[in-house]
């Protein structure tokens, strides 16, 4: 015990005294949290959207209206002409383009049920899927608010083939319910998830090159002639940081709180405990990465390649569901996987420790195998 | 008696793929010996006293140090020497202090011991007023003796030091010996590597490692005696020569 | 010109021998944009459905059964009441919920509405919606079917992609890839490189030479622009091979763009590298630096347009949002240097700049 104490403490010193890594390891996390999470948003706002309506009746131009009505388009350009339009797109100047065909209100008319051509520049990535969303659902809002104006016209046209349970009358309400995320605010989704991304990328960064800087200067060695054990060395050297990284999520958590307004409805007990045993994950994977290589140069770059596997499989910034069938296997060894889907149902869905019980073991199996396989690894002497 | 043979090798023996570094050296350090283990730079000094520190695993061969096996007693090897290496020994970010409670603590010392004993060291050492200073800011010579001091701090009966003495200047290397001396004198054995020759007289017995090998081992006298001349000097170069004639 | 090239040689040796670092520099790029190409995906698909149906009726089964049916949706639990579909959603068991009233076809016997409750996990806002969305169009076509009463008519979207018919995520998101994985290498090799030196005190030596602060730092350059390059090279292949990313444009037009972006990169890391002095610095500047702010900022995975305007004015800095756009462009809309000339001229401007400012900080050290 005092081994592991006169050892952590030392580090604990080295720490301190690198003030460039200190301000690193603090300030670039909350620059990035503050700055990032303004970023990380798939909502879409005043897409530039060029309208065509061939129709030219209050129907279509009601629905023209409620494109601009939504907030999230501006309407760069109308005109009759497809052509212009497709221009407008080709040059970047229109986002999507609205074709409203001439026939537009009489087939709604005669067929409840009309056609508008959307035509998305799929450059923009994901964005397109979500402009396509976006104006479907402007589209669909739309169409059941006309059945009232419509129904009119409409009542004359019964067909008796089709009148089921008192025709006309029988309806289905279906309500729509947005859990855990009533208000629709991207920034709830992604706070969590980027301060996941920043503390992991940290402790991992930290215990990765330490051990391979001790090698390089040499001051290694000198521990290594000394009687303390291997398990003592590694809890030694990483505890500091494992503190430093729990210190970080307070932080981040604070802000995410106080600036962003992101929900804390589950237990912080309970999430500071499985930061603690993730914690023990990541610096146990950079503890293993800095003890098979030789300079800091490559711990960073191995570092760096494995994070960055993590880090994009891990659902942090695109849902494991919309993976293919073997990627998500793979995501199950992912412990960064693991971590997000506890961390986001703790904050935003106010789960408990029963609901975490599966992914929280699974990193409890990992942290034991990390920290085995490292003390394991890590060799006092040369064979 | 193992009780007076502090270091003992024989046919020791370590290779990297099919370089020979050390090459079945047979050896004896007797307790509170000053041991000079001598040699041109790539000799194998080095390389021998890793696998003494067990920091190396050897080839082939047997060695005990402390009375205890080199393959399978390592770490009990380890309670019972201190060493100072080459090419650093003290935290250069920390302060002396610190640098004392740090290893004090590796090796089990309970504070008081520590404190007691690195209140004592700077004393003798007369480095009191540095005692917060950060080793950086130490010149070089100050530095070593620190580092031997703090190699001694848990009493081990066996030191290690591996080219203590380098780009230092010539009065604090004597001032320097004059510690080991001290040391010696209290009863620890003083295993030193080196490439000075002349730091050859301090020593009580010393090896001379060619290529490998040890090329000659005894008393300076002996050896002086032995080659005909009156400088370690000249006893190293006439070792070495066949080696660098007959270049194999 | 022989001290540089005597540098350049130094410098080709140094990467060959550290064959840990060349591995993962040219394999990276590779292995990720395969193992991203899959993952990034946003699709929406294989919905876990939790059915919550107090009192199942033909109407209600009728409905289940569409749900089940259509390749949307993976029913996971029905339950008789919704007390236990909290657990499931914080579970992650249930990402959506239909929740019928009681009584459901009695009610539209009698001609009262009957009420669903479609409950997704919003969570993420975006595929919350899609979810719902789904199951809506589902009910809805029931309820059309029933009696042709539903509330409203039917404006239906017929959807075109312009320029990528096929729409697959991963031709939208590989090119961002390439740019991203790129930067970060190339900022992380010339950061290290400088500042290793400096540590070791091989930098005293290079100053002492003849060589001007200008030659060193292109000596240090130009080899990592070489791996780079095969880099970039390996990726366009990839790209093709793997993923089926059509090359509308012109290769070469790609090819040299590439090079300028990875020059920009390089630049970047030697501007790094000649501000600080301790690798450890170096590298984690360089890598937090980069890395979250290429990931969240070029537009590679988060449209630019979403941002708030300081932020899409920010990302103008990114060089990675450049390099994003000119690939996408040139690979899917198979555009040429007519439209892309602004773009590659920042690029340009960037790195002549970050070159700069780089031997700049060299000379003040010096002094």
């Amino acid at each position: 015990m005092r081994e592991i104490l006169a050892l952590a403490w030392a580090e604990v010193l080295h720490v301190v005294r690198d003030k460039a890594t200190l301000a690193q390891v603090i300030m670039v996390p909350v620059v990035q949290l503050l700055v990032l999470s303004n970023a990380a948003t798939f909502t879409i706002r005043e897409t530039p959207a060029y309208i065509v309506d061939l129709d030219r009746t209050p129907t279509s131009r009601g629905l023209v209206s409620r494109f601009t009505a939504s907030g999230h388009f501006q309407i760069t350009g109308a005109s009759v002409s497809a052509d212009l339009a497709n221009d407008a797109l080709l040059r970047g100047n229109a986002t999507l383009v609205v074709i409203i065909p001439a026939d537009f209100e009489k087939s709604l008319v005669r067929n409840a049920h009309a056609e508008v051509l959307l035509s998305v520049n799929a450059e923009k990535g994901s964005a397109a899927g979500i402009v396509q969303s976006y104006a479907s659902d402007i589209m669909a809002d739309y169409g059941r608010e006309l059945g009232a104006d419509l129904r009119p016209s409409r009542a004359t046209v019964v067909d008796p083939n089709r009148a089921g349970p008192r025709a006309g009358v029988a309806r289905i309400e279906g309500r729509v319910r947005s859990w855990y995320n009533p208000t629709v605010n991207y920034k709830h989704y992604m706070v969590p998830g980027i301060l996941v991304a920043l503390v992991t990328l940290i402790s991992t960064l930290l215990s990765a090159q330490n051990i391979a800087r001790e090698k390089e200067i040499g001051t290694l060695e000198q521990l290594n002639v000394t009687p303390i054990t291997k398990g003592q060395f590694i809890t030694a050297k990483l505890l500091p940081f494992w503190v430093l990284a729990m210190a970080d999520l307070g932080i981040g958590l604070l802000i995410g709180w106080s600036v962003f307004g992101v929900p804390m409805r589950g237990s912080l007990l309970l999430l500071f405990g499985a930061t603690g045993i993730y914690l023990v994950v990541t610096l146990g994977i950079g503890l293993l990465i800095s003890s098979h290589v030789e300079t800091q140069q490559q711990a960073m770059f191995v570092t760096f390649f494995i994070m960055m596997i993590y880090l994009l499989m891990s659902g942090l910034f695109t849902p494991v569901d919309s993976m293919p069938h073997w990627v998500q296997v793979a995501a199950e060894f992912n412990p960064v996987r693991h971590f997000v889907s506890i961390a986001r149902a703790i904050l935003i869905k106010g789960a408990g420790l029963a609901e975490i019980a599966r992914p929280l073991i699974i990193l409890v199996v990992f942290a034991v195998a990390m920290f085995w396989l490292a003390v394991g690894q890590y060799r006092k002497r040369t064979a | 008696m193992s009780e007076d043979i502090a270091i003992r090798a024989e046919e020791l023996t370590r290779m990297f793929g099919s370089f020979t570094a050390v090459d079945h050296i047979t050896l004896e350090v007797r307790a509170g010996e000053i041991f000079g283990f001598l040699g041109a730079n790539g000799a194998g000094k080095t390389t021998a006293m890793r696998m003494f520190t067990g920091l190396l695993e050897p080839s082939s061969g047997t060695a005990q140090v402390a009375g205890h096996d080199v393959y399978t007693g390592s770490e009990a090897i380890k309670r019972a020497i201190g060493y100072m290496s080459q090419r650093f020994s003290l935290y250069e970010d920390l302060t002396v202090r610190e640098n004392i409670r740090l290893y004090g603590g590796i090796y089990g010392l309970p504070d008081r011991e520590i404190r007691a004993r690195g209140e004592q060291m700077l004393a003798r050492l007369g480095m009191e007023q540095s005692a917060d200073t950060q080793v950086r800011a130490i010149p070089l010579g100050w530095r070593q003796k620190l580092s031997f001091s703090v190699a001694l701090l848990h009493r081990p009966r066996i030191v290690f030091l591996d080219e203590p003495t380098g780009g230092v200047d010539p009065i604090t290397r004597r001032q320097f010996w004059e510690m080991i001396y001290q040391t010696a004198a209290e009863g620890t054995t003083v295993l030193v590597t080196t490439h000075y020759m002349d730091e050859a007289e301090y020593c009580d017995r010393i090896s001379i490692m060619v290529t490998g090998r040890i090329g000659a081992m005894g008393t300076p006298a002996e050896l002086k005696r032995e080659f005909g001349t009156d400088s370690m000097d000249e006893v190293f170069v006439r070792l070495a020569r066949p080696a660098t004639a007959g270049a194999a | 010109m022989n001290a540089l090239r005597g540098l350049l040689a130094k410098e080709v040796r140094h990467i060959l021998r550290d064959r840990r670092t060349l591995a993962v520099v040219v394999l990276m790029p590779v292995v990720q944009v395969i193992l991203f190409g899959f993952a990034i995906r946003t699709d929406v698909k294989d919905i876990r459905l939790a059915i919550v149906d107090p009192s199942p009726d033909h109407v209600t089964l009728e409905i289940r059964h569409r749900l089940e049916a259509s390749e949307a949706f993976r029913t996971v639990a029905v339950l008789p009441t919704t007390d236990a579909l909290d657990g499931l959603f914080q579970r992650g068991s249930a990402q959506e919920a239909v929740v019928f009233e009681p009584q459901f076809a009695t009610r539209l016997a009698r001609g009262l509405p009957a009420r669903v409750q479609i409950i997704a996990d919003a969570t993420e806002p975006n595929t919350g919606s899609t979810r719902q969305n789904y199951a809506l169009a589902v009910i809805r076509a029931y309820e059309r079917e029933l009696g042709g009463a539903a509330p409203g008519v039917s404006i239906v979207p017929r959807m075109r992609m312009r320029f990528d018919p096929t729409a697959e995520s991963s031709h939208l998101f590989v090119p961002g890839l390439m740019a991203f994985v790129l930067t970060i290498i190339s900022a992380l090799m010339t950061a290290i490189s400088l500042t290793r030196e400096k540590e070791t005190g091989t930098m005293e030596a290079l100053l002492v030479s003849p060589l001007r602060p200008w030659q060193i730092i292109v000596g240090k350059v130009l080899p990592y622009l070489a791996i780079g390059f095969v880099s970039v090279i390996l990726v366009i292949i990839e790209a093709r091979l793997v993923f089926q990313v059509p090359l509308r444009g012109s290769l070469s037009l790609l090819l040299f763009e590439g090079l300028l972006f990875i020059l920009v990169s390089l630049s970047l890391g030697m501007l790094i590298s000649s501000r600080t002095s301790s690798q450890r610095v170096a590298m984690m500047g360089a890598m937090l630096g980069t890395m979250l702010p290429t990931m969240l900022l070029s537009g590679f995975i988060f449209p630019i347009e979403s941002m708030p305007e300081i932020l899409q004015w920010v990302s103008n800095v990114i060089p990675a949002k450049w390099f994003v756009t000119i690939a996408r462009s040139i690979m899917l809309k198979g555009v040429g240097l007519e439209y892309l000339w602004p773009q590659t001229l920042v690029l340009c401007g960037m790195a002549l700049v970050l070159l700069t400012l780089s031997t700049r900080s060299f000379h003040i050290r010096l002094e």
